[in-house]
């Protein structure tokens, strides 16, 4: 696991810098104008990042409102007795319905289960694989789509939601697997 | 779908807001939600538009390109709606693997290329694509080779293993990612994702 880690973490400081060094230098032996082409590339940064800004509104502001009215406790504390069937902590149940909503909603909510039952209980291992088993499926919804201006999103809620439910399933499973 | 999710959180949130009393922070949060929107995108202009000039050099330099040959065999099979010499396979290949190694302030800008990428082979604009929700699901699922965040949170938190969950990760994410590929697949065949303009169905029977 340590080294595991520290390959991974090697390769993630160099692959930029590399990229960097590499990929002009490429550019140049192709004789490709890198300064003029860079910013011919770059103008369209602004237009991207502004596209963004409708969709990334109505999505957080939904969200946003959703979590501060006190409505996922209260859908907790119905769900809970079906996710008991499955031995899911109800305690870590509020952490997993927040995964697909806020991504620093769930941090909250795992770093404060940690805190309450120790980083090195099940519930708080548990819910640190929670967190890094999925990415927040609204929030790069409406990134990647509104960067493009894409309203009809077809089946890809359902597919993001799907895989959410998968990746705290098997959350579950190999927590229980690994550490009882 | 999401016209359904979207007024069913804005209304649940209300209702129950009004039940409990919390209506003020409900009101409280839209508006800081709103700011945050901007605030992210904002923030994203910068990194974006160095990202989008270094990828410029790369598809220039045939990078991208290479990179593209590199993996067809693999992306045939997962986006067959796309030419296997189209720029917009490097561009995934850099947005997944940057994602895979943590890299946030690469893998976003690099994603939303590719997205641009995928878009001009969109027929109809506003819809997304088959091919587009594959690889948004493969983003919302992302495995996570080694989570930083949550190792920093458990080292202050007082673990005496901050590392051990590092495998666990790994196999959750890895499980998420095989589900979101295969959800993205067979609802893509559903009737009722099915897009209603004439370009989709062209694009689907082109597939």
């Amino acid at each position: 696991m340590e080294l595991l880690k520290n390959v991974i973490q090697s390769i993630s400081v160099y692959a930029i810098p590399l990229f960097f060094l590499l990929v002009p230098i490429l550019a140049i032996v192709k004789r490709v104008k890198v300064y003029e082409e860079f910013v011919e590339g770059a103008k369209d940064g602004f237009k991207v990042a502004i596209r963004i800004i409708p969709y990334l509104v109505a999505i957080l502001v939904a969200i946003g409102m959703f979590r501060a009215s006190g409505a996922l406790e209260l859908l907790t504390g119905w769900i809970a007795p079906l996710t008991d069937l499955i031995g899911l902590p109800a305690e870590a149940l509020p952490a997993a319905m927040m995964r697909p909503l806020s991504g620093s909603g769930t941090l909250g909510l795992v770093t404060e289960l940690m805190n309450q039952h120790g980083a090195d209980s099940f519930i708080g291992r548990f819910a640190s694989t929670i967190y890094g088993s999925t990415e927040t499926t609204f929030y790069v919804l409406a990134v990647y789509f509104g960067s493009v201006g894409i309203k009809r999103t077809r089946h890809a809620i359902a597919a993001g939601l799907t895989a959410d439910l998968a990746g705290i399933l098997a959350a579950l499973f190999i927590c229980r697997v690994m550490f009882g | 779908m999401l016209n359904y999710i979207w007024m069913g959180l804005m209304a649940i949130a209300v209702i129950v807001g009004a039940f409990t009393g919390r209506l003020p922070e409900v009101t409280e949060a839209a508006f800081n939600m709103a700011a945050l929107g901007v605030t992210i995108a904002l923030d994203l202009i910068g990194i974006m538009a160095l990202w989008l000039g270094m990828m410029r050099l790369a598809e220039k330099a045939g990078v991208i390109r290479w990179l593209a040959w590199l993996i067809r065999p693999i992306m045939k099979r997962l986006f067959p709606e796309i030419p296997s010499d189209h720029p917009a396979i490097g561009s995934m290949l850099m947005n997944i693997s940057a994602s895979w190694l943590g890299l946030g302030n690469a893998a976003t800008p690099l994603g939303l290329k590719a997205m641009e990428e995928l878009q001009e082979l969109n027929p109809e604009k506003e819809t997304a694509s088959n091919s587009q929700v594959l690889f948004l699901a493969i983003n919302t699922a992302s495995i996570t080779l080694v989570p930083t965040t949550i190792i920093a949170v458990r080292i202050a938190a007082g673990s005496a293993a901050p590392l051990e969950i590092i495998g666990t990760t790994i196999f959750a994410s890895g499980c998420a990612t095989v589900v979101a590929i295969l959800a993205a697949k067979l609802y893509a065949r559903l009737p009722w994702f099915r897009a209603r303009q004439l370009g989709e169905e062209v694009n689907n029977g082109a597939a």
